[in-house]
């Protein structure tokens, strides 16, 4: 099957399969994000978060994604962007600030690797390095693994229109094509690999349309729109636990700031590109949404920020005052046995 | 007991312990129904079916990371990779990746995997089917590496390698594969990882050797003693973790080390024990810390004469041990 | 000729016999399939070396083969065909014990022999360049090797044992003494054994970091000492006279010249004196060469806060007793207080420890590098001393010094040490108390 267009009308007037309290649910989660991820660049500028990642653009497609999966058994691989896919799945903002400023605390990592990095301790997300495309052919292992146990779970991978480029996407979906793997390559396209954009990254016009070499069908959807993200998913994930095999889904994103706090993104795109963007928010877009099907009210949507802004701050104020690691654990987990003391 | 070559030790290895243990699986090119290349996955398919015996594509990163994938959601998968030469590819997953998972997960995570890697020359296999390949994995804190060289410690550290709850990377040597007899019990054992052992004790001087080349070096060894010259063969067995303390041990007893490896020399497992043996052992030493190796060109000329040539062979380690027992 | 089964396939060493497709007797061209092999990897058609006619079948059907040995003959054409090389082909007798090692399956195919053989460490004994001299165990060169060939095992089993390397005959490499060789010195007798485990501190043991004015002593003691073949002579000064002018003119001296008047000195000046007319004494072992110094600049030992320190009283000789006192007082003041100049330590020719000040009776200095000798004034005791007075012995209470000194061997020799020593002995009893004094 090659691409198919986005297959959820933007104009769609129905639901779907979402309840409206579920939509005003994922709209918090998004609002929350937002927050929390500008409160983590506002942490960056003061020297307390050393780099992070944005997912500012792509919270409704990270929240729409999660919501057509089953935490209790699914997998995730993620990558670093995957930051309100984390909220979605009940990481807690404190967890998240932990990683980002390094604190003894942080549930992923213990504060070795980068923020997002690590795995989770309640739900099977894990991102092991930031090489990017490495997580594609581990999360047919995963998949692979799952098969074999005759399990009903399934791999959900993410990756950036940059990681399409890299052999390792093409060796996972060739792998996966081939097994018939019960795995989601999750595409968020935001057009940029860091400066670098779309048209100079492939030939084509679609990462989705990739899928047809590997025998699986590709997506295309909207990424801003939480609905078709949804249906997307959905299908293919029924389709995976049928046992039919994997799905290529390329959800198109705005990346709303640079790649990172290290990045300065006027620097290569122009500046009626990065003003255009901001039609395309998913959050205003949800908003919008929501009161159109009278979901939501004004003074609910205030209550909403209100209430978001609050518990960012409130986290915040929570962990910063904690510690960083000390050196002792340094040594702990190189090799099973190695806590304190190593093994080299 | 049976006596088998290596590459019926390690057949009969996996074969055992794919047994004993539904999660081992096994992944790589051409080890279905042809078996392996060199036939180490000889009758598994047939065995334990498709699904746990699985021809890959022609790709090492993703069967390395395949690997990688299912190790960390509950099997034990064995990667071959066909030739050692052609691991570059996976180097991302295996150094890149599995090393840290442990690590970078605070422990949330492991990944109980083994790659298998055929490596070495003397086979006429030219610049890409004869590399050693060593060095990186041994360079690597998270991996552990093992090189037996006899079919009974193929059999023992394979099994420690596929029990093991972190990566551990197999190198077996192609030209032992079927050179190398010996006697291998049918019963259930395991050789640690992270043990040297004595292969043939010695008081005038000590080799520290691995592979194909603890073979040459006891050849060498039995030369020697021809001409009165007691000479020990310590074989490492496993190059991470090296086991320092015997190492340390044979050199200050003899007072002598010879250090001999069929990868070239610089910057390389010879050069670790060498470093290991003068932190350790200086005030125990009568001669110089001496290593022998091939010279510094590219593993390694498909030219017979030239092979012939880059090898270290029995004859050339007897002249390292003559010159170093004189000194 | 000998037909070989060839080397076919990466670690395949040996393969079964199959169907043999050419009987005896058969004309065989070059390349004409021969025989069928199947070996642990393929099965495959053995093509004829040669064109000729096949004699005889060695291998059979079924039979296993090692690669390399021979399976059949032929009447060849081409007669260039090397006979094989039979014999390593059997597998040597299985021990008993379980070979856990292994045997290898075919030592003459066990790969290619040759190889580079990398051993820079060993290079510098050997003689590669055909224009340099072959190594001989000349006397010369032992006696260089020795000095700088002992590996770290040998000067460790040497100072453990108390064994003189120098007098071990080396059985290594250009005469090189072998931890061997120390071993069987050992073992001879050679040793004192002081057992390392007396020099390892125990936990009731107090372990003091030197101070940088400890270690500089130090280095320089054992400078001395390992470099200067120390010898010892001393002799007894009857010191009566110059006592009882101390006392005789103390009072005047100290009220013109302001500082105290010591022993130091008045015997400075007479040992000063006594240099110029021993100049061997006054001297330095420089290069292998004896060098006579010009001035007589004495260092005086004084112990300072921290340790000692030795500064010099320049051009000693000719100068008077007061001109010394105030040149001792200035430079003592200054150790003491730490405010020497470079001056006041550098130029020393000969050293004037006064060990008397402390009770001393008796010393064996060690000599203030570079210099040639150190002498030591110990106390001043009255005993009672046999005097001949009109050829009468008689036992008379007198003021006796002992005044020991410590002398380069290689420059001095008792004689010489003995004399300088007399005179300065003769220099100090010929003070009485109405001596005039500069």
């Amino acid at each position: 099957m090659s691409a198919t267009a986005n297959q959820s009308s933007k104009t769609s007037n129905t639901t779907g399969r979402l309840s409206g309290d579920r939509l005003v649910e994922l709209y918090r989660t998004m609002v929350l994000s937002r927050y929390l991820d500008e409160r983590v660049w506002l942490l960056n500028r003061q020297g307390k978060a050393a780099i992070a990642a944005s997912a500012q653009g792509h919270e409704a497609t990270q929240v729409a994604c999660i919501e057509a999966t089953d935490p209790s058994q699914d997998h995730y691989l993620i990558y670093y962007r995957q930051f309100t896919a984390m909220l979605a799945l009940g990481t807690e903002p404190e967890e998240m600030l932990r990683g980002f400023l390094a604190k003894e605390a942080d549930p992923m990592n213990a504060a070795r690797q980068f923020p997002l990095h690590g795995a989770h301790p309640r739900v099977d997300l894990f991102n092991f390095s930031n090489v990017i495309a490495t997580q594609l052919p581990q999360a047919a292992g995963v998949a692979l693994a799952d098969k074999l146990k005759g399990s009903d779970a399934v791999t959900i991978v993410f990756f950036g229109d940059g990681a399409s480029s890299q052999g390792d996407t093409h060796e996972a979906m060739n792998f996966a094509g081939v097994h018939k793997l019960p795995v989601i390559f999750f595409c968020e396209n935001n057009r940029y690999a860091i400066s670098v954009p779309l048209e100079n990254q492939m030939g084509i016009e679609s990462v989705a349309s990739r899928a047809s070499g590997y025998g699986f069908p590709g997506v295309q959807v909207d990424g801003t729109d939480v609905l078709a993200v949804h249906e997307a998913m959905t299908a293919a994930v029924d389709r995976a636990r049928a046992g039919d095999g994997p799905t290529l889904i390329e959800a198109s994103v705005e990346r709303l700031l640079p790649h990172t706090t290290d990045d300065d993104h006027t620097r290569y795109r122009s500046a009626d590109d990065i003003e255009k963007m901001s039609d395309r928010d998913p959050i205003s877009i949800m908003s919008e949404l929501l009161k159109r099907s009278d979901l939501l009210t004004d003074s609910q949507d205030e209550s909403i920020h209100a209430n978001a802004k609050k518990r960012v701050n409130h986290a915040t104020d929570t962990v910063d005052a904690e510690p960083y690691p000390g050196v002792e654990s340094m040594f702990d987990h190189v090799l099973e046995g190695s806590a304190n003391g190593g093994n080299s | 007991m049976a006596e088998q070559t290596v590459i019926e030790a390690v057949r009969q290895t996996m074969l055992a312990e794919m047994k004993r243990d539904d999660s081992v699986i096994v992944l790589g090119e051409d080890v279905g129904s042809r078996g392996g290349v060199f036939l180490a996955t000889d009758g598994l398919v047939e065995e334990f079916g498709e699904n746990r015996v699985i021809d890959t594509p022609l790709a090492e990163s993703s069967i390395c990371g395949v690997a990688l994938g299912a190790a960390v959601n509950g099997m034990r998968p064995i990667a071959e990779i066909q030739f050692a030469d052609f691991v570059w590819p996976a180097i991302n997953q295996l150094v890149g990746e599995a090393s840290k998972v442990r690590y970078g997960t605070n422990g949330v995570k492991n990944a109980p995997m083994t790659v298998r890697v055929p490596y070495g020359g003397g086979v006429r296999g030219g610049l890409y089917h004869s590399q050693s390949i060593e060095v990186l994995f041994a360079h690597t804190p998270g991996l552990s590496v093992v090189a037996p060289a006899t079919p009974y410690d193929a059999k023992g550290l394979l099994v420690s390698a596929i029990r093991s709850n972190d990566p551990v990377i197999v190198l077996e040597h192609k030209r032992t594969y079927r050179l190398v007899k010996g006697d291998v019990p049918e019963e259930n054992y395991s050789i640690p990882i992270g043990n040297a052992e004595i292969k043939r004790p010695g008081s005038d001087l000590s080799i520290f050797t691995y592979g194909l080349m603890l073979h040459y070096s006891l050849q060498a060894a039995e030369m020697a003693a021809a001409s009165g010259l007691n000479v020990e063969v310590v074989d490492l067995r496993t190059l991470r973790p090296l086991d320092e303390e015997t190492i340390a041990e044979s050199a200050s007893r003899t007072g002598k080390a010879l250090i001999i490896q069929e990868d070239t020399p610089a910057v390389s497992i010879s050069s670790e024990v060498a470093a290991i043996i003068g932190e350790k052992c200086f005030f125990d030493l009568d001669g110089p810390i001496t290593r022998l190796g091939p010279p510094e060109i590219p593993p390694m000329p498909f030219s017979p004469v030239q092979e012939a040539a880059f090898m270290p062979s029995p004859e050339k380690i007897l002249d390292a041990i003559n010159k170093l027992a004189q000194i | 000729m000998n037909i070989e089964l060839p080397h076919v396939g990466e670690s395949v060493t040996e393969a079964v016999i199959g169907k043999w497709l050419k009987s005896p007797g058969d004309r065989v061209e070059k390349y004409d399939p021969l025989v069928e092999v199947v070996t642990d990897k393929v099965n495959m058609e053995v093509p004829s070396p040669a064109s000729g006619t096949l004699i005889n079948i060695i291998a059979k059907e079924g039979e296993t083969v090692l690669m390399g040995a021979v399976i059949a003959e032929m009447d060849s054409e081409d007669a260039s065909g090397e006979p094989a090389t039979p014999g390593s082909n059997v597998e040597s007798t299985q021990s008993p014990a379980p070979n856990r090692i292994g045997t290898l399956v075919q030592g003459s195919n066990v790969g290619p022999t040759g190889g580079e053989f990398l051993d820079t460490s060993l290079g510098v004994t050997e003689t590669s360049s055909p224009t340099s001299t072959p190594t001989t165990a000349s006397g010369a060169a032992n006696g260089s090797r020795k000095q700088k060939g002992f590996s770290p095992v040998v000067s460790r089993l040497a100072a453990q044992h108390g064994i003189d390397l120098l007098t071990i005959t080396g059985t290594g490499l250009g005469g090189r003494v072998t931890k061997k060789d120390v071993l069987a010195a050992v073992e001879n007798g050679g040793s004192s054994a002081p057992g390392s485990a007396a020099h390892r501190p125990s936990e009731e043991d107090t372990i003091i970091e030197p101070s940088p004015i400890r270690k500089m002593i130090a280095d320089h003691m054992v400078k001395s000492m390992s470099e200067i073949p120390h010898a010892w002579s001393a002799i007894e000064v009857d010191v009566t006279g110059m006592v009882k002018w101390r006392a005789q003119n103390r009072q005047e001296f100290e009220a013109t010249n302001g500082v105290k008047l010591t022993y130091l000195p008045i015997t400075l000046s007479v040992v000063a004196n006594s240099l110029v007319s021993n100049p061997r004494i006054n001297s330095s072992w420089q290069d292998g060469k004896i060098v006579l110094k010009g001035d007589v600049n004495v260092s005086v030992a004084v112990a300072a806060e921290g340790g000692l320190v030795v500064p010099v009283v320049h051009k000693a000789a000719g100068t008077s007793i007061a001109d010394l006192a105030k040149k001792i007082a200035g430079v003592v003041t200054r150790a003491r207080s730490g405010s020497m100049s470079l001056e006041d330590v550098q130029g020393g020719t000969f050293t004037l420890n006064n060990t008397g000040a402390l009770g001393s009776v008796w010393g064996g200095a060690i000599i203030n590098h570079p210099q040639a000798a150190i002498l030591t004034t110990e106390a001043i005791v009255k005993r009672p001393v046999v005097v001949v007075a009109n050829g009468i012995d008689s036992v008379v209470i007198r003021s006796m010094m002992n005044i020991c000194l410590s002398f380069d061997h290689r420059i001095i020799d008792g004689a010489e040490a003995s004399e300088f020593l007399q005179s300065v002995k003769s220099g100090i009893e010929a003070i009485t108390a109405q001596s005039e004094l500069k």
